[in-house]
C-alpha cells in the first residue's frame, strides 16, 4: 500500500469519528506538544545550563500530555469498556488533580 | 487465624459486616504480632539503636529534630571524613528521619512527648505493620480467595526474612521501606487495573516517599518496565496500561528528582533507562493502537512495520551511542556486580569486602523463609492458570526477586513480600479446597445418581471433588500444622538469630545466667567523656558511625564509603610501618587511633580479621608501598605468632593489638583466641603513639598519637633514649652527615 493513502485514511478518520470535545483536547495537545519541542529545540541551541530548569519545563509538558492524553483515553466513548469504573467526570477530576500533583513539582523543582 | 473467616457464613454469621469485623480483629492481632515478635531485643537487652548505619540515622534524625527542616536539608557535617567533610543533605536519603521526626512532633502536639531514640528504636516494628497490612491488600489484589489476604498478612508480618532488617532498635533504611515498596506495589497494581491516574498518582506519589527513603527504589524502577513490557509482548496492551504506566512514570519521575541525592539520576543512569524507554514505547505503542482502529488490516501492516522497525532500532541506537558517548551514566558498580557476580571481587573491593554482598546460600532461605520457600513456586504456578495482568506482576517480581536475593543475601529483603503473597496464594487455595464443607454437587444432584443407577456409568459425569471428611482433616490438618510450625520457627529464628543489638555483647556464664560484654559504649563513653570536643579519632571504616553516634567525636571515615580513596589512606596507615603511619596521621591531624581486638575474648569480627581487607583497599591505590604479598608468610599463611612476617609484625595494627598483650598471661602462655595461637611473649613496640585506653575485655583499645619531639628527634631515636637504650659507648668516630643547608 502506498503512504499518502494511509496517511489520508487516518485524515478522514479522525476528522468524521472525533467528537467536538475531544478536538479540543487534541488542540491543547497539539499546542504542549510545540512548546516541548520549542523548549527541546532552545535547549540545543543554547545548552541546558540551568539543567534543573530545563528538565522542570520539559517535565511539565511532557507529564502534562501525557496526563492530557490519558483524558482523552478516558473520556472517549471508543474505550467506555475498559474503564467501567471511570466516569468523564471523575477522569476530569482525576486529571485535574495530577495536573496539580505534577506543577507542585515542577514549581519546586525549577527552584 | 485466617482459617476462621471462611467458614463464617457456614455458621450462619452471613452478613458482610461480621466478616468484616472478624477482618478487622485479625489484621490488629496480625500487626500486634508483628510488633511483639520484633521487641525480644528491647526487653531483653534495652532500648538501644543496634548495628553500625543505624547510628548514623540516628544522629541524622537528631539533629533533624533539634535544628529544624532546613537546617537539616542543607547540613554541612563537618565531624565526618575530617578533612573533607560531607555534604549530609546531598548524600542520604531523608525519607526515614523526615518520618520519625514527623512522629516525634506529632506526639509532641498530642502531649506525649516520646524521647526521639524511642521513636527511631521503635519505627521499625510499627512500620512492620503497616507492611502486614500492605501485603494484606497486594494479595487481595490477586486473588478472590478470602483467606489468602489475611495469610499474606501473618507471613508478612513473622517472616524472619523481613524481621531480620526490622527488629527494633534496626533503625535503618529498610525499616520503612520494605513497606513503602510493597505499598507501592499494591497501589500500582490497582492502577493498572482499574486505569485511573488518581490512582497512578498515588503510586508515584509512594514512589517519591520511597524513593526519599531507601537507595532500593531502583528495583522499583526497574520491575514496573519490566511488568509493562511483559504485558506490551504479551498482547495485552490496554489504555489502562497507557494511562497507570504514563501517570506513574511521569509524576514518580518528577517526584524522586525532588530529593537532592537522586538529582538528575533519573535521567543519565542506566538503571532509570528501562522506566524512560518503556515510557517512549508504551507512546508508540498507543499511537498505533489508535491507528489501528483507524485504517483497513492490510495498510495497517505497513504502516506498523515501518514504523516499529525504524523507532525501535533508532530508540535502541540513541541509548547506545548516549551511553558510550558518556551523556548516560553506565551501570554504577554496585548495581553491575549483581549481573557480573564476580565483578565486585576484583576491582572493588570495598563493595567485596562487606558481607551482606555475598552469595546466598541455601540453608538460608529455609531459615529465612521456612516453609513458604516450598509453597512459592506453587503460588507462583497458580498465577500462571488465571494470568490476569496483576498474575503477571507477580511472576515477573518472583522472577527477578529470586535472582537478585541469589546475587546477594541483603537483597533476600525485596524478595519476601513476593514469597508471602504466592505462598499466601498457594495455601489459601489448598484450604478453600478442603475446607469447604458445602458438599461439591448441589442438593439435587445428589438425589440424580442414585435414579440413573442401572444407566451406563460411562454416561454419568463423574463428580469431581473432595467428599471424604478424612480426606478433608486430615489434609487441612496438615496445612494447620504446618502453619503453627512456621510461626515456632520464627519465633525461634527471631529470638536467638535476629535479636541481638551488636553494641553490647551477650555470653553465658558456665551457670547459664547472662553475662553483658559492654566493651565498646564503655571506650566510646571514655572517649566522650575524656578528650578535646573536636579529637579526632582515625579507626576503620566500620566503627566511623557509631564513633560518631556514641562517643561524639570527628572521624576520618565512616560507614559511607564515598571516599574510596580517604578509606584507602586509612588502609595504609594501618598496614604501614609506624613511621610511615605517623606521617599519615600528622597530615591528617589524627589525635587518637581506635582498634578493635578480640584476641582475649574470642571476638572474631575483630581488626586483625579485617586486616587483609585494609591492605587490599590500600593496595588499590598505592601498589608500591603496601602489598599484600608481605603479610603472607613464605608458605602462604596468615599468620600473628611468632612465624608472623615482619610486615606484618611491623604493621601499625599489628603493633595496636598485640601491644602490652604477653603481659596479660603467664610466661610462654600469651593465646590468641581468635587465632588460636600463641602469641611471641616479646609483644611489639611502638614508638609514635601510647596507649591511652584499653577496654575491661580488651576489645576496645585507643592510641593516642604523640606530638612531634620538643628537640627534634625522630620517634624512634626518642623512645630508645627514654628506655634508656643509650649506646653505652658513644662512638667517636665521626658517622656519615650531610652537609648543612640552611
Amino acid at each position: 500500500a502506498n503512504w499518502d493513502k494511509v496517511l489520508q485514511n487516518i485524515y478522514q478518520y479522525y476528522m468524521n469519528e472525533t467528537p467536538q470535545r475531544t478536538k479540543l483536547i487534541d488542540v491543547f495537545l497539539a499546542f504542549i506538544a510545540v512548546v516541548g519541542a520549542l523548549q527541546f529545540l532552545y535547549c540545543i541551541l543554547a545548552g541546558n545550563y540551568p539543567f534543573n530548569a530545563f528538565l522542570s519545563g520539559f517535565g511539565a509538558t511532557v507529564g502534562q500530555f501525557v496526563l492530557t492524553i490519558s483524558l482523552r483515553i478516558q473520556t472517549a466513548a471508543a474505550n467506555k469498556s475498559d474503564f467501567p469504573e471511570v466516569s468523564p467526570e471523575r477522569a476530569f477530576a482525576d486529571y485535574v488533580v495530577c495536573s496539580l500533583i505534577l506543577h507542585f513539582f515542577c514549581v519546586n523543582f525549577i527552584n | 487465624m485466617a482459617v476462621e473467616t471462611p467458614k463464617g457464613p457456614a455458621l450462619g454469621y452471613t452478613t458482610e459486616s461480621t466478616r468484616a469485623l472478624f477482618r478487622v480483629v485479625i489484621l490488629c492481632f496480625i500487626a500486634a504480632a508483628a510488633i511483639a515478635s520484633r521487641l525480644f531485643s528491647v526487653i531483653r537487652f534495652e532500648s538501644i539503636i543496634h548495628e553500625f548505619d543505624p547510628w548514623f540515622n540516628f544522629r541524622a534524625t537528631k539533629y533533624l529534630v533539634a535544628n529544624g527542616f532546613h537546617k537539616f536539608w542543607d547540613w554541612f557535617d563537618d565531624r565526618t571524613w575530617h578533612p573533607l567533610g560531607r555534604v549530609t543533605g546531598g548524600t542520604l536519603y531523608p525519607g526515614l528521619m523526615v518520618t520519625s521526626g514527623a512522629i516525634y512532633h506529632a506526639l509532641k502536639t498530642l502531649t506525649v512527648p516520646v524521647d526521639i531514640r524511642n521513636i527511631c528504636v521503635l519505627l521499625a516494628p510499627a512500620c512492620s505493620g503497616l507492611t502486614a497490612f500492605a501485603t494484606y491488600l497486594l494479595t487481595n489484589e490477586m486473588t478472590t480467595s478470602p483467606s489468602a489476604g489475611l495469610l499474606a498478612a501473618i507471613f508478612m508480618g513473622i517472616a524472619p526474612g523481613y524481621i531480620s532488617r526490622s527488629v527494633a532498635g534496626s533503625y535503618d533504611n529498610e525499616a520503612i521501606a520494605i513497606f513503602l515498596l510493597v505499598f507501592t506495589f499494591y497501589l500500582w497494581i490497582k492502577a493498572l487495573k482499574l486505569g485511573s491516574m488518581l490512582w497512578g498518582a498515588l503510586c508515584a506519589l509512594f514512589y517519591g516517599y520511597m524513593v526519599a527513603s531507601w537507595g532500593g527504589y531502583a528495583f522499583i524502577t526497574c520491575l514496573l518496565p519490566v511488568h509493562a513490557l511483559t504485558l506490551i509482548c504479551m498482547g495485552r496492551y490496554s489504555s489502562r496500561l497507557y494511562v497507570s504506566y504514563t501517570t506513574w512514570y511521569a509524576l514518580g519521575t518528577l517526584a524522586s528528582m525532588q530529593i537532592p541525592f537522586v538529582g538528575f539520576l533519573p535521567i543519565k543512569t542506566s538503571e532509570h533507562m528501562p522506566a524512560l524507554g518503556i515510557f517512549g514505547f508504551i507512546q508508540l505503542i498507543g499511537f498505533i493502537e489508535y491507528v489501528r482502529s483507524a485504517i483497513s488490516g492490510r495498510q495497517f501492516q505497513t504502516f506498523l512495520v515501518t514504523i516499529l522497525v525504524a523507532t525501535f532500532g533508532l530508540g535502541l541506537l540513541g541509548l547506545v551511542g548516549l551511553t558510550s558517548l558518556g551523556y548516560i551514566a553506565p551501570w554504577s558498580g554496585r548495581f553491575y556486580s549483581l549481573w557480573d557476580t564476580g565483578y565486585a571481587k576484583i576491582h572493588i573491593p570495598i563493595i567485596a569486602s562487606v558481607s551482606e554482598h555475598q552469595p546466598t546460600a541455601w540453608p538460608s532461605y529455609f531459615f529465612d523463609l521456612n516453609f513458604l520457600v516450598w509453597l512459592f513456586p506453587a503460588g507462583v504456578y497458580l498465577c500462571f492458570q488465571e494470568l490476569r495482568d496483576e498474575h503477571v506482576f507477580v511472576v515477573v517480581y518472583a522472577l527477578f526477586g529470586s535472582y537478585f536475593s541469589g546475587v546477594m543475601v541483603r537483597l533476600m529483603l525485596t524478595l519476601t513480600p513476593v514469597v508471602c503473597v504466592a505462598a499466601a496464594m498457594s495455601a489459601s487455595q489448598i484450604l478453600d479446597t478442603y475446607l469447604s464443607w458445602k458438599s461439591v454437587v448441589p442438593a439435587e444432584e445428589q438425589e440424580a445418581p442414585k435414579k440413573v443407577r442401572g444407566g451406563l456409568r460411562g454416561v454419568e459425569k463423574p463428580n469431581v471433588g473432595i467428599y471424604s471428611p478424612l480426606t478433608k482433616v486430615l489434609v487441612s490438618g496438615s496445612i494447620l500444622v504446618y502453619l503453627l510450625m512456621f510461626v515456632s520457627h520464627c519465633t525461634w529464628v527471631t529470638s536467638n538469630a535476629y535479636s541481638s543489638p551488636s553494641v553490647v555483647l551477650a555470653s553465658r556464664m558456665p551457670d547459664g545466667s547472662q553475662h553483658i560484654i559492654d566493651d565498646y559504649r564503655e571506650a566510646y563513653q571514655w572517649l566522650r567523656q575524656n578528650t578535646k570536643e573536636d579529637a579526632k579519632i582515625m579507626s576503620w571504616w566500620d566503627y566511623g558511625y557509631q564513633i560518631g553516634g556514641m562517643a561524639d567525636r570527628p572521624t576520618l571515615v565512616d560507614n559511607n564509603t564515598w571516599n574510596n580513596t580517604h578509606i584507602a589512606t586509612v588502609g595504609k596507615a594501618m598496614s604501614s610501618r609506624e613511621e610511615v603511619s605517623y606521617e599519615i596521621m600528622r597530615q591528617h591531624e589524627v589525635d587518637y587511633v581506635l582498634v578493635v581486638f578480640g584476641g582475649l575474648l574470642g571476638y572474631s569480627g575483630d581488626d586483625i580479621n579485617k586486616f587483609l581487607w585494609m591492605v587490599r583497599i590500600a593496595e588499590g591505590i598505592w601498589p608500591d608501598e603496601v602489598k599484600e604479598r608481605d603479610f603472607f608468610t613464605s608458605q602462604g599463611e596468615y599468620r600473628v605468632d611468632e612465624g608472623a612476617t615482619d610486615t606484618m609484625k611491623n604493621s601499625l595494627m599489628y603493633k595496636m593489638s598485640y601491644y602490652n598483650y604477653a603481659s596479660l598471661f603467664p610466661p610462654g602462655q600469651a593465646a590468641d583466641r581468635v587465632r588460636q595461637v600463641r602469641v611471641p611473649d616479646q609483644g611489639p613496640v611502638i614508638n609514635t603513639i601510647e596507649e591511652a585506653y584499653t577496654s575491661e575485655n580488651w576489645i576496645i583499645r585507643i592510641y593516642k598519637v604523640k606530638d612531634l619531639d620538643n628537640i627534634g628527634r625522630d620517634h624512634v631515636n626518642a623512645a630508645a633514649f627514654e628506655r634508656g637504650q643509650k649506646k653505652k659507648k658513644p662512638t667517636k668516630k665521626r658517622g656519615a652527615r650531610v652537609l648543612r643547608v640552611d
